[in-house]
């Protein structure tokens, strides 16, 4: 029983948790490296872009909402997404034209690209703010549990509950049918394979007639997609705080860099590998250790780091990627 | 940067004229007073002072960016580490906090340092299988032996007049030492993140030092032994006189008034004044040195990895050497101006320390004013801050004129609400307006 005890609460707090986390993190790590991949920059507007999906898409079921219209009980987000992503890739496209082709012409140096990332930051975080503000906002309507935890306690009769929210498993359907589609469109598409053959080698795709502006676009599209789902599914299991998706840039170019920088199904495990390390290492397992060892009775709380301290998971793992193997787990640009 | 130069030859008269315009500004913000400027010495003189230390925060960026092409995405965190200094430096001593357990916290740390030490030492001596089975053992024998010597340290520390103090206190030592002790910090962690990412992918050290830059506002956050977190340390004393002490002086308040000045005003503007005499003083020193610095044969030899890796490379240079020397001097530098800014406060606020201000904001300055320039990056620094100020009260002015054809109701009101917004986005279009079609910014390299 006390096995059984120490396992849900496992799930309940650690496994669950981290799963969806490191799906949304997956979802924004793969963003990042198809953009590395093809456009070879580290893309620092990454998380605000993701912010600002997520604001339209709020600002979006807030006029469903309005209008009445809902798909209950599932949240009414899921239903604005499309729309939000449409509107997203066309401003991502937009900053392409204005900002990026010019140092893609010019053949400039990566680090320039940062810059002028850094720059499109300022201005999506701008956008953001003027669009929707800077305070906390909560849109997930519908449901708010698939099992909750009186439900789970009088089912099986533990002392353990396990809570299932609705807004972790859209999280793991979304991300599992986005990573199906992604990886169906890079391996069996003709774009898809384009892109995989600009990302290789862009002189012998070129010369092999692949047009780049339309990789290029294409890539923009999908990472539009990926961000504002990503962002979407953050905003609905946490909440929306445009100051929150600035902070999940270091996780998500943790992961992807994990992962191995251009590397799609890299930045799928990196995120994952990236969550539960945090969730792990900042979960006091004192309650545990109480179920699996009854006699052993420890003084402190044993969490390894205080959940303040997540980022410098991300940060420690990165580090010893960087100093052991600089390419990633998954040896980077193969695909 | 290379690749990107203007290809025309810029007047010698062009940043004079410029530093000229930028003094017009600060002239208008202290005689004029209407609907953009406020009129007061005391503001203008406000506003020079935090843009001064903005220009020694673009002057160390610039050291990393225009003389070695690096990327620093955590300057917030150098300067965090550099406003821990006049806490730890020149607070008083809080009575009870060194028998409540800092030597036994000094101990916890030398422990960490000494696990990482041998943990290094056991990788690169041990042979192949034996060396990842040390490595692990030693980390976590040392984080178990950390933990347990730290966290009853810590508690003790806390536990000790938590509502006026809970930290281990400074040194009481003068305030103006504090400032190149800001600077070692800061050197120190810029060593430790550079070690690790420099020799990689030019991208690798922007994300890295992304990373520890929240973890040393984490750090400063979290803390409450080290400077008390998100309670904050008042009261860090001044190296120039109390506006309440000059007010009390019957000698200042007369010669107050021979200006046509209140003392409380007089006072103020004395104050800043010497603020901005000391914080001049500190830019001027700087500038002087790296431009001896940047004539002598490390500058040539600078420049040249700058401008081809390769090249400095087969010429024999070390260029991830050089790379960290630079790096590091220019979080030093970055530091010294985190140290200096608290001094101003008076008050470390660690909640205060926002990635986009201090980070990305001083990017821009620099971006603006030119960068391998120090003329420039001082320029951009002082003009940057000041529209970055101005922009705080324009913004919804600007607004309230543009939609004033729109009907008084939500979407009107939300605009004008909004507008102190705008200035991101106004930094985010100059950044890439002066990254395009002026990549040398408004001073541009000789």
């Amino acid at each position: 029983m006390d096995i059984l005890n120490a396992l849900v609460t496992l799930l309940n707090f650690v496994v669950i948790p981290a799963a969806a986390y490191g799906a949304q993190l997956a979802l924004g790590a793969l963003g990042v490296t198809l953009i590395y991949g093809i456009l070879r920059f580290s893309n620092f507007a990454h998380g605000d872009t993701m912010a600002f999906g997520t604001a339209i898409c709020i600002l979006l079921v807030w006029a469903l909402q309005a209008a009445g219209i809902g798909i209950a009980p599932l949240p009414t987000a899921l239903l604005a997404l499309p729309a939000a992503i449409a509107l997203t890739a066309l401003l991502m496209v937009a900053t392409d034209r204005a900002v990026y082709r010019f140092y893609r012409r010019q053949r400039s140096a990566p680090i320039i690209m940062v810059m002028a990332s850094v720059g499109v930051m300022f201005m999506m975080n701008g956008l953001t703010r003027l669009l929707i503000g800077v305070n906390e906002i909560r849109f997930d309507d519908g449901a708010r549990f698939v099992v909750s935890v009186a439900e789970f306690r009088a089912w099986t009769g533990l002392s353990e509950g396990l809570a299932l929210r609705q807004s972790q498993v859209i999280t793991l359907v979304v991300t599992a049918l986005a990573c199906w589609a992604l990886f169906w469109f890079l391996n069996r598409t003709r774009s898809g394979k384009a892109m995989r053959a600009y990302s290789d080698n862009e002189d012998l795709a070129l010369l092999s007639g692949i047009d780049p502006d339309r990789v290029v676009r294409i890539t923009w599209i999908i990472a539009a997609a990926l961000v504002t789902t990503a962002g979407v599914l953050y905003g609905l299991d946490k909440s929306f705080r445009a100051f929150n998706y600035f902070q999940i840039l270091l996780p998500i170019f943790a992961a992807a860099i994990v992962g191995g920088l251009g590397n799609p199904l890299g930045a799928v495990a990196g995120g994952f590998i990236v969550a539960f390390s945090e969730v792990a290492v900042t979960y006091p397992w004192r309650k545990i250790a109480g179920y699996l060892l009854p006699d052993w009775q420890p003084a402190g709380l044993l969490q390894l780091l205080s959940t303040e301290y997540k980022f410098a998971v991300s940060f420690v793992i990165l580090i010893v990627v960087l100093l052991f193997r600089p390419t990633g787990l998954f040896r980077g640009k193969s695909f | 940067m290379s690749g990107n130069r203007q290809q025309d030859a810029s007047s010698i008269w062009r940043a004079p004229l410029l530093f000229a315009v930028l003094a017009a500004l600060f002239v208008l913000e202290g005689t004029v007073r209407n609907s953009m400027f406020s009129g007061s010495w005391n503001s203008s003189l406000a506003i020079l002072n935090m843009g001064l230390i903005s220009a020694v925060m673009a002057l160390g960026v610039n050291m990393q960016w225009g003389y070695g092409g690096l990327f620093n995405a955590g300057v917030v965190g150098f300067i965090a580490i550099g406003g821990l200094a006049p806490v730890l430096i020149s607070t008083q001593p809080v009575p009870g906090a060194w028998e409540a357990g800092t030597p036994r916290l000094i101990l916890a740390l030398l422990a960490a340092a000494g696990t990482l030490a041998l943990a290094s030492i056991a990788w690169k001596r041990l042979t192949r299988p034996w060396n990842a089975l040390a490595l692990v053992a030693v980390l976590i024998l040392g984080f178990v032996l950390y933990r347990n010597i730290f966290d009853p340290a810590v508690a003790a520390i806390e536990a000790n007049n938590s509502a006026a103090a809970g930290n281990i206190g400074g040194l009481g030592l003068p305030v103006l030492l504090s400032w190149p002790v800001g600077a070692i910090f800061a050197a120190a962690a810029a060593w430790c993140v550079g070690k690790v990412a420099l020799g990689l992918r030019s991208d690798y050290l922007a994300i890295a030092t992304l990373g520890i830059g929240e973890i040393i506002v984490a750090v400063a956050r979290n803390e409450e032994w080290l400077a008390r977190g998100v309670k904050n340390v008042t009261g860090i004393p001044r190296p120039v006189p109390y506006e309440i002490n000059l007010q009390q002086d019957p000698d200042f308040v007369a010669r107050a008034a021979e200006w046509g000045l209140s003392a409380a005003n007089a006072s103020g503007i004395w104050v800043k004044l010497c603020y901005a005499g000391l914080f001049a003083l500190v830019l001027l020193a700087l500038i002087g040195l790296s431009q001896l610095a940047l004539k002598s044969p490390w500058g040539r030899m600078m420049r040249a990895i700058r401008d081809n890796e390769t090249a400095a490379a087969a010429m024999g240079k070390d260029v991830t050497r050089r790379h960290l020397q630079i790096f590091i001097i220019g979080s030093a530098v970055i530091g010294l101006a985190g140290a200096m800014m608290i001094t101003l406060d008076g008050l470390m606020a660690p909640a205060g320390y926002a990635p986009l201000r201090y980070t990305f904001l001083i990017w821009v300055m620099v971006i603006v004013g030119g960068s391998g320039n120090n003329w420039g990056a001082v320029l951009g620094a002082i003009l940057i801050w000041f529209l970055w100020i101005k922009a705080e009260a324009w913004g919804p002015a600007l607004m309230g004129l543009v939609t004033a054809f729109l009907p008084a109701g939500g979407l009107r009101s939300h605009l004008i609400e909004s507008a102190p917004h705008m200035r991101f986005l106004a930094m985010g279009v100059v950044l890439l307006l002066v990254l395009r079609f002026a990549p040398r910014g408004l001073v541009p390299e000789r």
